[in-house]
């Protein structure tokens, strides 16, 4: 919540805010001291993609005084189905100037506070000490956990926001009254290597529907208007246009905001998550998969070697880009080993390089004597082969 | 009752995202699912047939760690459970767990070869 909470303390708006905010001024629930609240406030949003995309943008529009965004990522084109604040222009760019010149674009009396880094926990107290209210836009259980956890132990309330394919979750999270994101799930799953979007897919309208809720609750929190979602998850089914909400109740047993709590400082989010960090000596030889990289590939195909390539993405993937590959999708393989000559090198290949090393593993155990995993994959051929090979 | 399955599990249930079922409580419910379906078994169950840690249940909108008689509260036909796995931007909870279970599976079946 904003500290200032007396209004003689509160800037006060100039003529250019009045005719600006003249709508919101108008609403009885904001009016001339809740603009000035909005004002006064200073709002974290932890990344500046789907979710923090039209987030940011809103909350910029309503006249928040300060916006911190925290990014390290560089616009791709893939991003740019989803993350509205970025043009195709940008394409190279840092997210965060991206996003910073089309803030202060619509809207010049914003401070915006860039923070050009990964959040971790060698910097996330840091960092959010300085905000009312932290927005989540992140993309990855350990960032989730991390956000969590510095919000509660810092007293911040955490507006989250979470999508898959077609369904999106919201809450707010970490304030007195209310549970945090692990009263809801204690644990994070298993890792699963790489998290990445490409693999589930999302409706590049679904972070706009959840960002712009998170947005919603960011207001609300600073005016002290309205019913929170505190305690609440709305679920929301693009596909079926249907909302749903669910009672979230706090975990007196929560590890971090519970009445005894074990985790009284920030731990390592990449450990608790089980990512284990790559070593150097790991990329030539994964987990006893010899990786062969796009260059070597290419030559050995060059030089008439009859090379056993198997593709392990879907169809639609293989509709998009291929590179001569036998296309067995991963979820088919166990079915389909027939198919795969065991006494020849089998060389599995995908988009970047991490579900055709679970396959490669998987056929490895399979009994599999010779399995190689091509590092990077279809992207790593797009760039250093062939550029006509598509990128998604 | 209706149990409302979440968009990682739909391929397990011809791609529904609601199956209808008679149990008289969500321990039923659920193992009628889990019968009728049974590679969502141990998607939702450990082992040890414990509900995993980032799978969340709801009977209706209310918890059904906070129900008083937890799993084996009574249900009846209106009733609705809903499944709810953590997400975090194209990579849900459950489609990692699949990941990690196969992985598990597999090296299962590889000590039980090699024991026979």
């Amino acid at each position: 919540m904003p500290t200032i909470t007396e209004p003689t303390a509160l800037p006060e708006l100039t003529t250019d805010d009045l005719s600006r905010y003249s709508r919101h001024l108008i609403l009885p629930e904001v009016g001339m001291e809740g603009q000035r609240r909005l004002k006064a406030a200073k709002v974290l949003c932890v990344g500046t993609g789907g979710l923090g995309s039209p987030l940011a943008f809103y909350l910029a529009a309503a006249g928040i005084g300060t916006l911190g965004l925290v990014d390290f990522d560089v616009v791709d084109a893939s991003n740019l189905q989803r993350q509205i604040i970025h043009s195709t222009k940008d394409i190279g760019r840092k997210k965060l100037d991206s996003a910073a010149e089309k803030l202060t674009a619509l809207n010049p009396a914003l401070n915006v506070v860039k923070h050009d880094t990964m959040l971790s926990s060698a910097n996330a107290l840091e960092i959010l000490k300085d905000y009312d209210i932290v927005a989540d836009g992140t993309d990855n259980f350990p960032t989730r956990y991390l956000v969590n956890d510095a919000c509660v132990l810092l007293g911040k309330p955490n507006v989250y926001g979470s999508i898959f394919r077609f369904e999106g979750q919201a809450s707010v999270f970490a304030t007195e009254q209310g549970p945090c994101y692990r009263c809801l799930y204690p644990e994070p799953p298993p890792p699963g290597l790489v998290p990445s979007c490409a693999e589930g897919g999302v409706l590049g309208i679904l972070p706009g529907l959840v960002g712009v809720m998170q947005a919603t609750e960011v207001i609300k929190l600073i005016l002290g208007k309205g019913e929170p979602l505190i305690g609440r998850l709305l679920l929301v089914d693009a596909l079926n246009m249907r909302f749903r909400e669910l009672k979230l109740r706090k975990n007196p047993e929560c590890p971090v905001c519970g009445t005894n709590p074990t985790v009284t400082e920030l731990i390592d989010y990449q450990q608790f998550c089980g990512i284990v960090p790559e070593t150097p000596q790991e990329s030539s030889v994964k987990n006893g998969i010899p990786q062969i990289t796009v260059k070597e590939l290419k030559r050995r195909i060059d030089v008439g070697e009859d090379v056993q390539l198997i593709d392990v993405r879907e169809p639609y993937e293989y509709q998009i880009a291929q590179i001569g590959g036998k296309l067995i999708p991963q979820n088919d393989v166990p079915q389909r080993l027939a198919e795969i000559d065991r006494d020849r090198e089998v060389v599995v290949h995908c988009r970047s390089g991490a579900r055709s090393q679970r396959v490669a593993e998987f056929l490895k155990q399979s009994g599999y004597p010779r399995v190689v995993n091509v590092a990077g994959g279809i992207l790593a051929w797009s760039d250093e082969i062939d550029p006509r090979v598509q990128k998604y | 009752m209706t149990i409302f399955i979440p968009t990682p599990l739909r391929s397990y249930v011809n791609g529904r995202d609601a199956v209808e079922v008679n149990g008289a409580t969500v321990t039923e419910a659920l193992s009628e699912l889990t019968e009728s379906h049974p590679e969502l078994r141990k998607h939702l169950f450990t082992t040890e047939g414990k509900l995993r840690a980032f799978v969340n249940l709801y009977l209706n909108d209310e918890d059904v760690r906070y129900l008083p008689a937890k799993e084996a509260t009574a249900v009846s036909a209106a009733d609705t459970l809903s499944i709810i796995p953590s997400i975090a931007g194209g990579l849900p909870g459950l489609a990692v767990q699949a990941i990690a279970l196969a992985r598990t599976e597999i090296h299962a079946m590889r000590t039980l070869n090699q024991e026979l």
